[in-house]
Formats: C-alpha cells, structure tokens, sequence
C-alpha cells in the first residue's frame, strides 16, 4: 500500500503513488464542504502548531481550518524575525516546541532548508509550508488538485507558468508536481527571472508569454514580490505588466477553455487584471477551497491515516 | 639529538637525493641524505615502506587566536597541523583583534614559540581592520615576524588601495594573498549558482563574482609586477584565468583547498551547513578543473583554509550558519586519496604543491631536504587507510564533513626543527 513519509518537505520527494494518495485523499475531504456540519473526529487528541516565520494568513488559516475540521487542536505560533536575528536558536526552539507533546509542526521559513532541519531534529511529522525559494509543496498539490479537477487528468496539459520563477517555490513545487504527472510545463520570464539550469528539471523556458499562451491549457499567475526590487530584474512594474501580466487582450487570443490560475495574493493591475481574476475561466477562488481540502488530507495522511474512503469518519 | 631516519623512500622534488635511502639528522638540521648513511650515535627511526619528505607547509590557517579561543587557539590548531604532517602554517589575520599591526604579529610569534607545535608563520592584514581603506604597517609586521599580507575573508574592491598595497609591497618584497570574489555579484548567496542553487532555492554565488575578481588583479599583478598570491581558487574559469596570465609571464601563484578539490556543490543536497564555505563548493567540471590546474602547475599549492566554527554556530539555518570547515588534519589523506592515487598528481608533484612551492611563495625554509636545512621532516604511510572519526580530530572543533570517511595516507612521524614531536602516531609531549 502507498503511504508518505514522516515529513511533506517538497514535492520531488514524492513519487507519483503518493501524489495520486494525496489528490484521492482531498477529493474525498472536499465533500466536507457540502455538509452543514463540517467536523469530523478523524483526528481527535492530535496537536498541530503551525510555526510561521514569516507573515502569512492565506496558507496559516487554511491550515488552522483543515485542522480544526478534522478535530485537531491547532496552536498557532508566529515568530517574529527580530527574535531570530537575536539569536535564538531554532533547533533549541522547535526542540521545546515538541517536548509540550506536539504531533505534527507546519513551518514556513524564508530560508530554504529550514523545514529540513526541523524535520531532522524532532520526531514530530513537520509540513513545510513554503520555505525560501525551494518549495510550497501544499501550493503545488492544490494546484495539481485544481488541474485535475477542472481538467479530467494532469498528463499532456500543457501548463505555462509566469512570473518570478527565479524566487518562486510555488514554480518549483508546481514543476515536480506536473512534470512526474506528465503535463508539459513551460516558464515564461524575463531572462532575470529564470533559475539557472530549470531547463534540466523538463521545462521550457520562454521569454515571451504572448508565444508560450498560444497553445496553453492552464496558465499559473505568479504573485510579483513588489518589495525584491533591489536588484533591478525589471525596470518597472509598468513594463513587467506590459510584457508579462495576464490581461483581457491575451486572454482573447488564448485558447478558449484556459484554465487561469494564481496562487494569491494577487497584486491586481500587475501580474493579472482584476477582469481576468474574476473570469469565468478563473480557478482563483477555488484553489483556496481546495487549499483545505488537500491539507486536511495531508494532516490524515501524515498522522497515520490509510484509506481514503475513512478519512471522513 | 641525533636521529637516523633508515629505509624510507625519500620525496624529495627540490633536493639533490631522491629515492630509497636514509636521512641523519643532529642538532636541529638534517645532516646527510643518502644510501646508507651512517648512524652512529644516532637513535634511529625505522621507515621501510613509508616515504619520507619535507614537513608540509599550510598557506592558509585560521587560528582563531586571538580572540575566538573557544574555536581553536595557536596551542590547537598547531596540534592539529602536526597531527596532518605540517611542520609550519601561516596563519591568517582575520583575528579579534585582527593582525594589522607588529604588535599583534608579536603576540602570535611569542605565543606560538611558547606553545605551538609547529613553525607558525603570521600574515598581516593588508588594510588597517581589514577594511580595504588604509594600509597596514607592512613594514612594522614584517619585521615582527609576518611573511605576507592578506585581507582574507574580504576582497579589497578598491583598485587604487590594492593597486598602491601591490606598488608597496614590492619594498619588502612579500606576497599578497588575495581572497577573490565580487560581494556585489556574490550578492546574498550562500552557495555556487546553478543546477543546485536552482533546486534547493538557496541564493547563489555565480562563478564570474570570483573570475571578474582574478581577471581585475591578474592585470594589476602584471602592471605592478607585486607578488600576488590567490587563495582558495574554486572555479574553472578562475583556473583558465590563471594558465593563461602565467603563459604570457605573469608571475602569480595560487592555491587549492582540498574540499574545492575533493567536493562539489552536490554534497549540499540536505542543506548541511558543515559544506557552506567560502568561495561555495563548486560544480563537477569545476572539481576536475582544479585538479587539471594542479597537474599542470597552474594551481601551484594545496592550502587547507583551515577554519574552525563551534557547533552551537554551525548547526543551524544553513544561510545563517558561518562559513568554513577544517581541514589541517584531513589534507594529507585527501590529497593523496583523491590526487595521487588516482593518478592526477605524482608524489613529487604532491610534495610541491603541499610543501616546496609554499615554503618558496612565503621566501621561508623548509620544503626541501637537504644537508645544513631545518629538519623539518614528515614520514607517512601511503598505504594505510583509516576513517576520521570526531574523537580523532585534535582541533578544537570538529565542523569536518568527511566524519566517517575513510582515506590513505596516514601520517607516521614528524620532526621539527629536528625535534621528534610526533612518532608512530603519537605526540611526543
């Protein structure tokens, strides 16, 4: 039988069994949302913390819901980064953290490797819930949910994913997830934007959207980090949007069933238009839906849980 | 003491004999070398299947002292170099307070005549703090005791400051050691950009932030005709930089470490900060592109960048974790592991790169065995394999990524100054 791990850490380390384990899983959570009463005991007398280095409400609060649903206690912590420069250490922090009895931690990190280092320390199970600029595994699994979804199967989608690909770890954790389910993955940024060396991970690298557009299925919006433009990547965000945000215009000429995507927050008027947000062909609003519904399965599934079918009794 | 080194077989690439043979040694130098010298009166050390060479030098060791004793002082960090078969260091001046005044150079002569267990060779700073504003008192240092200059751990990114250090230096003639990297291109990154960089989504270190650097001094090297000295080279172009300046003439050295030699950026897969280092761990091609560099004298000497950091610094975030790892007692076995034995590097070449070239660049003795000479003087077994294990290691930290690693070549014996103070293994305290 397929099971997971000890840790979700990113979604190279997963092999496609345990991909399908994870979008089967959520699938049945998601029936949760058309009950009058969504909780369920399945993971009564399990502690959860959610460990935040860095600000976030969308992906902490789909957590906190997904856990509470499912009838865990949920603490949350959010560590300032002005602790961190004083030099406490975090081995000895999340040491304490799991002495008071804690299953599972979900951190999120801006450094890379640091849900790594966790997962080392502490028996605890740990999710990583987006670390630096290595992966957001839970982003991409929703992603995969949401393709499938919505579009039948993953294999031959041809998917163009657009914007900092360089800093993203939504754009990696999506690239393992669709290049082991065989969809056919292409980046669209400017030069400065492109990791070295993606090539070699399957994609294709282009410059221009308007060319990558023409033949896509699904295109994946990425949020612009409006505060990393210290380094000059782009001039400005004017010609960032000209030449790389999703608007009514490319939108026409795309395929007539593209599938839009954006992980959120988006920065309307930049990296996509408010009319193309709220299109009919938009998964925004679902994504974050189905957010619940695949760490909710994660929570199961990492604590023990086995079948899908018992996930919601 | 007399002692009478029988059977070995000397290494001995800058001397007059080579080859099977005995060694005797009095009064702190080496008196004869040869087959069968006489031993009479002599205590002798039997070294049948063992080779027998100049002590090795190191270019490039952080001591720590003054002031992070609790990472290495000069007393173990000299211990940990005779263990590795060195007879001398040179120690670098990114110390606290830092070397960039005799006094301070004075310091670490007089401690290590008290306590060290090995010739220790100070380099002082070549700007005042190392700061990269004003010079230091070259002069005031050499006289002190200091060999050569070095801002190492920073790059002087004002040309005008190392152009006139470089036009200075030439009054004492002593090397500059230049540590090479662009931190405007290195940016934030805490390794080698690309596949790996990619994948891990730590920040890189383009290879160019090091080879815009060498190309820069390579042609202010030449202007000024200074004795510079790279340290830790680490990238391919770097090494082609290099082979291409000494083919016109320039007169430069440079050194390897052996992690950039024996590692790769790879070995970062579980985001161990025991491999962040500066400059990072680089790719495969750049890997054989050293040791090609060494083979064909490009790169002319193997040097540790011997850098301790406590455990409490080193386990941690890998990109808030120090740059760094030991290397005095590891270097030997590497070299030998990873360069001789798969045949990049004969023995002679060995004992260039890790002894004579180095003794040379410093303008010291040593490197060389020869009648009249310090007897400063290694023997090991090619042979014997052994596993570095932490309660080996004799440095007072222990951040070593090979723990657990097993490597020929193991260091029997050393004199120096024709003091036996390691035999069969064992200190001779």
């Amino acid at each position: 039988m397929v099971k997971l791990g000890k840790d979700l850490l990113g979604l190279r380390d997963l092999s496609v069994e345990q991909i399908n384990l994870i979008l089967d899983t959520a699938a049945a959570c998601k029936d949760i949302f058309k009950r009058d009463i969504k909780k369920v005991p399945t993971l009564r007398g399990k502690t959860v913390v959610t460990l935040f280095y860095e600000p976030s409400t969308r992906t902490r609060t789909s957590f906190e819901i997904a856990a509470k649903w499912m009838s865990a206690d949920a603490v949350n912590l959010t560590v300032s980064s002005s602790s961190v420069s004083k030099g406490e250490s975090f081995v000895d922090t999340v040491r304490t953290i799991e002495a008071m009895g804690v299953d599972l931690i979900i951190i999120r990190h801006a450094l890379a490797g640091t849900p790594r280092l966790l997962a080392d320390s502490v028996a605890a199970h740990v999710i990583n819930a987006g670390d630096g600029a290595h992966e957001h595994p839970t982003q991409g699994l929703l992603d995969l949910f949401t393709i499938r979804e919505k579009k039948g199967s993953i294999a031959g989608q041809k998917v163009v994913i657009v914007g900092d690909i360089m800093h993203s770890r939504v754009a990696k954790s999506n690239i393992w997830g669709l290049t082991k389910l065989g969809a056919e993955v292409t980046v669209v940024a400017p030069p400065t934007l492109i990791p070295p060396e993606i090539e070699s991970w399957g994609v294709k690298v282009e410059y221009n959207l308007d060319r990558a557009l023409v033949e896509a299925d699904v295109v994946n919006i990425l949020r612009i980090q409006l505060e990393r433009q210290t380094k000059a990547f782009f001039p400005t965000l004017r010609e960032y949007s000209k030449l790389f945000g999703m608007n009514q215009e490319r939108l026409k000429r795309a395929k007539p069933d593209l599938l839009i995507m954006h992980p959120g927050p988006a920065n309307l008027g930049v990296e996509i238009s408010e009319v193309v947000s709220d299109h009919e062909r938009s998964a925004i609003r679902e994504q974050v839906t189905n957010g619940v519904a695949v760490r909710m399965a994660l929570l199961y599934l990492l604590t023990g849980g086995g079948s899908k079918d018992a996930v919601l009794h | 003491m007399r002692y009478c080194i029988k059977g070995g077989e000397i290494i001995n690439p800058a001397g007059e004999f080579q080859g099977i043979g005995d060694l005797l040694v009095s009064e702190g130098r080496i008196v004869e070398l040869g087959k069968n010298v006489k031993a009479e009166g002599a205590e002798i050390i039997e070294a049948h299947g063992k080779l027998v060479c100049p002590g090795l030098i190191d270019l490039h060791t952080h001591l720590r002292e003054p002031g992070r004793e609790d990472e290495e002082t000069i007393a173990t960090g000299t211990k940990a170099a005779l263990k590795g078969g060195f007879t001398a260091i040179a120690c670098m001046a990114n110390t606290d307070p830092v070397i960039d005044n005799a006094a301070i150079v004075n310091f670490v002569v007089e401690k290590a005549k008290r306590e060290g267990y090995v010739r220790v060779y100070p380099l002082g700073a070549i700007t005042k703090g190392l700061k990269g504003v004003e010079l230091a008192e070259m002069g005031e240092m050499k006289t002190a005791g200091a060999v050569g200059f070095s801002d190492d751990g920073k790059t002087l990114m004002n040309p005008a400051v190392l152009r006139s250090a470089l036009q200075y230096s030439k009054l004492f003639e002593v090397p500059l050691l230049l540590h090479e990297e662009d931190p405007e291109l290195a940016g934030n990154g805490v390794m080698n950009e690309g596949y790996w960089s990619t994948l891990l989504g730590l920040s890189g270190i383009p290879a160019v932030a090091e080879e815009v650097m060498i190309a820069r001094d390579l042609l202010l090297a030449e202007e000024t005709g200074a004795k510079v000295h790279f340290c830790h080279v680490s990238t391919k172009g770097a090494v082609n930089l290099i082979r291409e300046a000494k083919q016109r003439g320039v007169k430069v050295t440079a050194e390897v470490t052996p992690h950039h030699f024996s590692l790769t950026e790879a070995s970062l897969e579980n985001y161990d900060p025991v491999y962040r280092v500066s400059p990072p761990l680089r790719t495969e091609a750049d890997m054989f592109a050293l040791r090609d560099g060494l083979k064909d004298g490009t790169l002319d000497v193997i040097a540790t960048d011997h850098a301790p950091h406590s455990r409490e610094e080193k386990h941690r975030e890998f990109a808030l974790a120090p740059t760094g790892m030991i290397g005095l007692e590891t270097a030997l076995g590497l070299a030998w592991t990873n360069l001789v034995r798969t045949g990049y590097l004969s023995k002679n070449q060995l004992i260039q790169a890790m002894s004579t070239k180095a003794a040379e660049i410093i303008g010291q003795p040593g490197g060389v065995l020869q009648a009249g000479m310090p007897a400063d003087i290694l023997i090991f077994d090619p042979e014997a394999e052994w596993e570095v294990t932490e309660s080996e290691l004799v440095s007072k930290s222990k951040n070593s990524p090979y723990l657990g690693m097993r490597l020929f070549g193991k260091v029997e014996t050393v004199l120096v100054g024709g003091a036996l103070k390691y035999f069969n293994q064992s200190f001779i305290e």
